[in-house]
């Protein structure tokens, strides 16, 4: 088994995991029935894509091999039961998480929110158009799907952001605040991973895009990127399973059923 | 639906006909096409047929129930021999939906998708799509959002009778 294909695996999906838990937190508070609907909508497409790599993820780890079994194990898990989707979203601790950072940050104001599922999925269009090409097909398969329903997360939140930033006082002094707040999570995102190294996943010109994309946004909305946005100190980590303090807590939630009657079913 | 070659493939298909989508129990699994392909390998006892699906969206809870309904179907029809593939690529798309599977949506009142336009591109501030009401069959519709009751619709407002209705949009 590649380790560091499995594990890129498991970063896609804890990503689109994490950020489809933090999503669904709106199901019910959105600040209108459309677009509370919209947000959960988000969030199992999101949900959805996790599936497809967890799934993914776990095949190649059924392998019966030792040096599989030893991954497993380094992952924290039991290498006695067969692994699941279900065993991988529930039965790791935070440490053997390895989602960007970004997608763990508080929900915050409907701004906040706004601002991570957009700068986010910017990121996913751009670097799934690429996976659409990896030489792994199963990986290229899901980026192929899952982009179709990027693009429509891309122009809501982006639509958003425009609206919002370009509103009212409130709103754009909500915007701007948001983009303050979550600006040092972004740096994450183009910094490879020893695992990205490995199975050559190819970040050029990935950051230029999303960038020139962002700005002409954040322009259009009347909002403006932190000064000299170069050098704003980025937090790192999460890729490789150092987490803000966040995670742990929504990983209680998360996997709070499992972790109280492991195995329980419907 | 590829054209069948055999009698086994045939009887399949005929069976994963009976199959409804458990979201809009008007269409069978056929209309929306979510069945790409039944294939048969081997003859008499030795014969497997494998089934290949593919989903809608990446999160449709309806997959895990057309899944386990397929089952269900084959094995009232005593088939044993045989696996159940889920595909992601090529992509699902509503112009594999059935002609007669956008009749049947429309008159249960929700908007069949159009064909494959240009909402799949990231541009923002779209033109809205251009949506008959299944109703009164006005074509002055408003959108009201892009995402709906399911990941596979959109809500719009008909301006002529007021009613509200989904439309499956394309995708």
């Amino acid at each position: 088994m590649n380790t560091s294909l499995v594990k890129y695996i498991l970063h896609l999906g804890d990503t689109t995991l994490i950020l489809a838990q933090q999503n669904s937190k709106w199901c019910g508070h959105g600040p209108v029935l459309e677009q509370d609907i919209a947000l959960t909508n988000i969030s199992l497409d999101l949900l959805g894509q996790a599936r497809n790599f967890y799934q993914y993820a776990a095949e190649l780890m059924n392998e019966n091999e030792k040096s599989t079994k030893d991954f497993i194990q380094s992952l924290g898990m039991q290498t006695d039961e067969k692994i699941t989707e279900d065993i991988l979203a529930y039965h790791r601790k935070e440490r053997f998480f390895f989602n960007l950072l970004l997608t763990e940050q508080p929900n915050g104001d409907w701004g906040q929110t706004i601002l991570r599922q957009f700068l986010y999925s910017r990121f996913q269009y751009y670097l799934y158009e690429k996976l659409q090409e990896h030489p792994d097909t199963q990986i290229a398969a899901i980026a192929a799907k899952s982009i179709k329903e990027t693009t429509y997360h891309l122009r809501w939140s982006s639509e958003w952001v425009i609206r919002l930033g370009d509103g009212t006082a409130e709103s754009h002094e909500r915007m701007q605040n948001a983009i303050d707040n979550l600006w040092p999570y972004t740096g994450e995102m183009f910094l490879p991973a020893d695992f990205e190294a490995d199975v050559k996943i190819d970040f050029s010109g990935l950051k230029n895009k999303w960038l020139d994309a962002v700005t002409s946004i954040v322009k259009q909305a009347t909002l403006s990127l932190p000064e000299n946005e170069n050098k704003v100190y980025m937090h790192t980590g999460g890729k490789e399973g150092r987490h803000t303090e966040h995670l742990g807590y929504i990983l209680t939630e998360l996997q709070y059923m499992q972790m109280a009657f492991p195995g329980a079913n419907w | 639906m590829p054209a069948i070659t055999n009698d086994t493939v045939q009887k399949v298909w005929d069976m994963l006909a009976t199959v409804a989508d458990p979201e809009v129990p008007v269409l069978t699994i056929l209309d929306l096409g979510i069945v790409r392909e039944v294939k048969v390998s081997g003859t008499g006892e030795n014969e497997k047929i494998e089934i290949i699906i593919t989903p809608t969206y990446s999160g449709c809870p309806a997959m895990d129930m057309i899944r386990m309904n397929i089952r269900l179907v084959l094995a009232e029809e005593g088939l044993k021999n045989y696996t159940l593939t889920t595909v992601l690529s090529p992509a699902w798309t509503t112009d594999w939906m059935s002609e007669e599977g956008k009749q049947k949506l429309k008159a249960y009142g929700i908007a069949p998708p159009n064909p494959q336009q240009n909402v799949c591109t990231p541009e923002l501030f779209q033109q809205e799509e251009a949506v008959q009401c299944p109703r009164c069959e006005s074509w002055h519709t408003h959108r009201i959002s892009e995402f709906g009751s399911t990941a596979c619709k959109a809500l719009y407002q008909c301006d002529d009778c007021r009613e509200p209705f989904d439309y499956f949009k394309c995708h």
